[in-house]
């Protein structure tokens, strides 16, 4: 059998443990658990593998996945990584610290927090950001939560029909179990429809979750949105993609009161769903009822800038089953990837990632509709780096040719489209191609 | 040896009442400041909102607890001291010029089952 | 470790850049409608990339990691985190696969999961997982929603209350709060266990189940599971095993066996993933067979969980296999029980016996509140712990004691690094009496002295923009 190196203990160290432990062998150390709950015989798992093995066993998964071109979004974007950035968030003091309860030796980690937390805050338009949640569809259902808790006497939130499937489908779990109600605001031009809203906007509704970008694409306008939930005395939830929040109007543009959604498109890596990091931005109004983490700076006793975990007392360890949430461990390491993306992106940086990919999606789009193949959905809408088009036959034989030629792209929708996404990885021969491949289909 | 007023009474939670008319003027003892520390945020109802005898209505925050406040007396919020938002730290100065709500009582007879001082200095052992 | 003090916004100078990204190859697109666009400015850093680098490599060097020493922290299970999970996560035939990808195109991400399942499954007595939480509480919350699931899909309406220790990690009852349930607190005793006479009249129709930790947060055994089990069951009620503790269990005991219908694991704990910080971690829920109907309907999260994650341990536990892992269990209880034993004449033990893989000080026996010697705090001792290279135990956890200071060692950590850790906490101790202000001061040798954290709460700047 393989050996494992992370067990430091030698037989002699094993002996003097033992005999300053009491015991007379390891057995011992178990005497207190009643012998029928301790395992017999050999557990049901593989030999324990070298590293090599590990590795070489790696590689033959790894080989048996598909290697794509990915032209599809849908909550996941497929944006450039540049190469510092795997490298420094690999460092061992990042990478190997628990949560920072001991702030002086955890300056490093607070202080990316407080940047992750300022880059947050200029991306949304909004005045306090927490550290993370797990990812956009639960930090959506943290807001949901807040609507509820920051209102009174209100349980009903309201999701619009055009946010991305996976996010309503969370919000309805988490909403089923914490007892609050659920309604659905129609999309029916292909953005949510502010005459549904206003009809919706019940005595009992405590916030309204709305897409920025949204399952479509479709950047939608949200004039008039803010004051008729003003109005309505609920909070008003922006779920929005922040690499788009350098060019669309923000949250804070719209008056909205919480901005949540997910980091991932600023560098993250696709890795099959996660790790992602959520995030939480908030007006100051709504700081205290913000689940999550916190950052704040303050000084040492030498009157230096420090920085500490702060508004602790909203949390699990200390308010129990009153906490605003459970959360503890949240996405830490992501939230240093994001905040290293944005401080190598800039503001121009950021704004020409959105140039790039907004003109290849433009491009496939006109390109697309010349192969006669497809209808559009919602013509004149305005997009980004996300569409659908109708596919004027059954989409499964175009999917297999454009698998076979090396490209994930026109994933179907539940309303039966075809969904597309251009990122700045894309350059015109690469989209050409694959529209070449979808022509000869 | 925390400060007890005479002529106010006392909740076993440690909130004092003062009676003025049919207004309970609410607010913590100075034993239950000392024993908070540094208080950083006081969470407080909004005016209006309606008070139960024995149930909650706020929270005093310090940097590792939070302590409910549980109302000594019923009825509804009339006032808040929005002055204690900015300025938590105003409880731990004096606690008995810091209110925290008032409150117009739907049943004055709850007054009978608080602590006069002599009860309230006998509760907490000083 | 030396103070460095800028914030990447400080280096920021108009005009700098730190991208690289291919020229525009195609026909100018479409203008966004004025109506739809950002007008504010956008305040991120313009900065080099070596400016970067040379940036969050002294952020780094402010931080405490495993890889840089010893970490006791109780409940928290920091334990060595290998090199080849990281490599294994990073292969770009897993980075490079979109969530939404059909069965036929990942084959290999699904082969993980699968031999995952029946890894997890084998080590716990479970039936089958689901892993999808993102984290440990995220697991809790999700074991909860299948907990309410089963007495509802049963038509068992009224079990509305969940039943949570005195002991229980904080999580417990703020999961059972977000699941919509009622927290009954049940004692513990003098020994530490669960009071059982005091869970009997607890127990009833409305009772969803129970969430406990074994070994608990004291470290110690509940002697009395069977039992605790069986009242449990009996009442129509489900066991929920906070997965937080599993480390001692490893190669020794299943949770599925005890009784338990429901757990969660940490691979963030407990299958030596690194911990980021404060994440990103992976909280899988397995269930007993009865249960496996309870999974399907729930989302918890947008896609599979924290994929990159799952690797890791998977990795991890091809490198254990069969072979090894019961030492994993095995060591980190003789670690924990060999320092327990070395420091119990300095350090207050207030439950005599063999504890798990962590156990509870009461705070030093010189604590400061005998009159004529002095003393310190557990904060002081903590704090003083830094100075001399070491992570501090989780403090003022559990709440049973006043001064808790929580100690867990790990199976990773050499007797030689133990010994270390023993001689400096009685140094400490030692201190404590002797020359109590330096405790009181400390730490004098990190990058920073002791905050400020009222004036943090009182006046809260958490942005770049507010200073």
């Amino acid at each position: 059998m393989a050996s494992l190196p992370y067990l430091p203990h030698t037989d002699a160290d094993v002996r003097a443990m033992l005999e300053k432990a009491g015991v007379k062998t390891l057995a011992d150390l178990y005497a207190d658990v009643p012998a029928k709950f301790l395992k017999k015989g050999p557990y049901a798992l593989p030999d324990a593998m070298s590293e090599q093995e590990i590795r070489e066993w790696f590689a033959s998964l790894e080989a048996q996945n598909a290697r794509l071109k990915v032209f599809v979004g849908q909550g996941a974007y497929d944006h450039y990584t540049p190469s510092v950035i795997p490298y420094l968030t690999q460092r061992s003091e990042f990478l190997t610290a628990y949560t920072p309860y001991q702030c002086e030796i955890s300056q490093g980690t607070l202080r990316y927090i407080f940047e992750y937390q300022s880059m947050m805050c200029a991306l949304t338009g909004m005045d306090v950001s927490n550290a993370s949640m797990y990812d956009g569809p639960t930090a959506a259902a943290e807001a949901m939560k807040m609507c509820v808790s920051c209102t009174r006497k209100k349980n009903t939130v309201l999701l619009s029909k055009a946010l991305l499937p996976h996010v309503i489908k969370v919000v309805e779990t988490y909403a089923k179990f914490h007892g609050v109600t659920i309604g659905l605001v129609d999309a029916p031009e292909g953005e949510t429809s502010l005459k549904a809203l206003q009809e919706a906007l019940t005595e009992d509704v405590a916030g309204v979750i709305l897409p920025s970008i949204n399952r479509y694409g479709i950047v939608e306008d949200h004039t008039g949105f803010a004051d008729a939930i003003h109005a309505a005395k609920a909070l008003m939830v922006e779920y929005c993609d922040p690499s788009a929040l350098a060019v669309v109007k923000t949250p804070g543009e719209w008056v909205a009161d919480i901005a949540v959604g997910d980091g991932q498109s600023l560098g993250l890596p696709l890795c099959y769903g996660g790790p992602y990091v959520g995030f939480m931005a908030v007006k100051k109004d709504y700081m205290r009822k913000m689940p999550g983490r916190i950052v704040g700076q303050t000084t040492d006793k030498e009157g230096r800038r420090v920085f500490v975990l702060t508004l602790q007392a909203r949390e699990q360890h200390i308010k129990r089953e009153k906490a605003t949430s459970n959360i503890c461990s949240n996405e830490s390491l992501m939230a240093l990837w994001v905040t290293i993306y944005l401080s190598l992106m800039g503001p121009e940086g950021l704004r020409e990632v959105n140039r790039l990919s907004s003109d290849g999606a433009h491009y496939l789009y006109a390109e697309l509709l010349k192969t006669g193949k497809f209808d559009e959905v919602f013509p004149g809408k305005p997009f980004l780096k996300e569409f659908v088009l109708k596919p004027k036959s059954f989409p499964g034989l175009m999917q297999k040719r454009l698998e076979e030629a090396g490209f994930f792209a026109a994933l179907d929708t539940e309303e039966g489209y075809v969904t597309f996404c251009v990122t700045e990885k894309h350059g015109k021969a690469e989209i050409d191609r694959l529209v070449s491949v979808i022509k000869e289909g | 040896m925390s400060k007890i007023l005479e002529g106010l009474c006392y909740s076993e939670s440690h909130e004092w009442v003062k009676v003025e008319g049919n207004i309970a003027v609410v607010g913590v003892s100075d034993f239950a400041q000392k024993e908070m520390g540094d208080i950083t945020y006081v969470d407080m109802p909004a005016v209006d909102d309606e008070v139960s005898a024995g149930e909650e209505f706020g929270a005093l925050e310090s940097v590792k607890a939070s302590s409910d406040l549980i109302s000594p007396v019923s009825g509804v919020v009339v006032e808040v001291n929005e002055e204690l938002e900015d300025a938590p730290e105003k409880v731990n100065e004096d606690a008995y010029a810091s209110w925290i709500i008032k409150v117009e009582m739907s049943d004055p007879s709850e007054l009978d089952a608080l602590l006069d001082a002599d009860g309230y200095k006998a509760l907490i052992g000083e | 470790m030396k103070y460095y003090d800028k914030l990447i916004f400080e280096l920021s100078k108009e005009g700098r850049c730190g991208f690289s990204l291919p020229a525009n190859s195609f026909p100018s697109g479409a203008e966004l409608p004025a109506v739809l666009r950002r007008e504010s400015a956008l305040e991120l850093p313009e900065v080099s990339e070596p400016d970067v680098v040379r940036h969050y490599t002294n952020l780094s060097q402010m931080n405490f990691g495993v890889d840089t020493g010893f970490y006791p922290l109780g409940s928290c299970t920091m334990k060595y985190n290998p090199k080849i999970n990281e490599e294994v996560a990073a292969l770009q035939g897993f980075a490079g696969l979109h969530p939404l990808m059909h069965a036929g195109l990942t084959k290999g991400a699904l082969k993980v999961y699968q031999e995952m399942n029946k890894a997890l499954a084998a080590i716990t007595g479970m039936y089958t997982f689901t892993f999808d939480p993102c984290a440990g509480a995220h697991g809790e919350l999700t074991g909860l929603m299948i907990m309410r699931t089963y007495h509802i899909q049963r038509g068992d309406l009224g079990r509305t209350k969940v039943i949570v220790p005195d002991s229980a990690h904080g999580t417990n009852p703020a999961s059972a709060a977000v699941c919509g349930l009622e927290v009954v607190e049940v004692k513990s005793l003098e020994n530490g266990r669960i009071d059982v006479e005091a869970l009997k009249p607890l127990l009833g129709p409305d009772i969803a189940g129970i969430m406990m930790t074994n070994p608990n947060t004291l470290g110690l055994f509940e002697t009395q599971i069977e039992e605790i089990a069986s009242l449990v069951h009996g009442c129509g009620g489900l066991l929920y095993y906070d997965g937080a503790n599993m480390n001692p269990l490893m190669g020794v005991v299943r949770p599925g066996d005890m009784g338990f219908d429901i757990m969660h694991l940490n691979l963030h704990k407990t299958f030596s993933t690194p911990h980021g910080g404060g994440g990103p971690g992976s909280g899988p829920v397995g269930v007993a067979k009865h249960l496996e109907d309870c999974i399907p309907d729930l989302r918890v999260s947008g896609f599979h969980g924290n994929f990159g994650v799952i690797l890791r341990a998977y990795a991890y536990i091809l490198a254990l296999g069969k072979e090894h892992i019961r030492k994993v269990g095995q060591y980190a209880v003789l670690s924990a029980n060999y320092i327990k034993e070395s420091l119990k004449d300095v350090y207050k033990l207030p439950i005599e016996g063999v504890c798990k893989h962590e156990f509870v000080f009461d705070g030093l026996v010189n604590d400061g509140a005998r009159e004529g010697v002095p003393g310190a705090t557990t904060l002081d001792v903590a704090k003083r712990l830094l100075d001399y290279g070491f992570h501090a135990p989780t403090i003022y956890f559990p709440l049973l004691f006043h001064q808790a200071l929580m100690i867990e060692p790990t199976e990773t950590e050499s007797k030689e690094t133990i010994d270390a850790f023993i001689e400096v906490m009685r140094k400490i101790a030692a201190e404590a009496a002797e020359n109590p202000e330096i405790l009181h001061d400390a730490p004098h040798c990190t990058p920073i002295s002791r905050p400020d954290e009222t004036a943090a709460a009182r006046n809260p700047i958490l942005k770049f923009q507010d200073a």
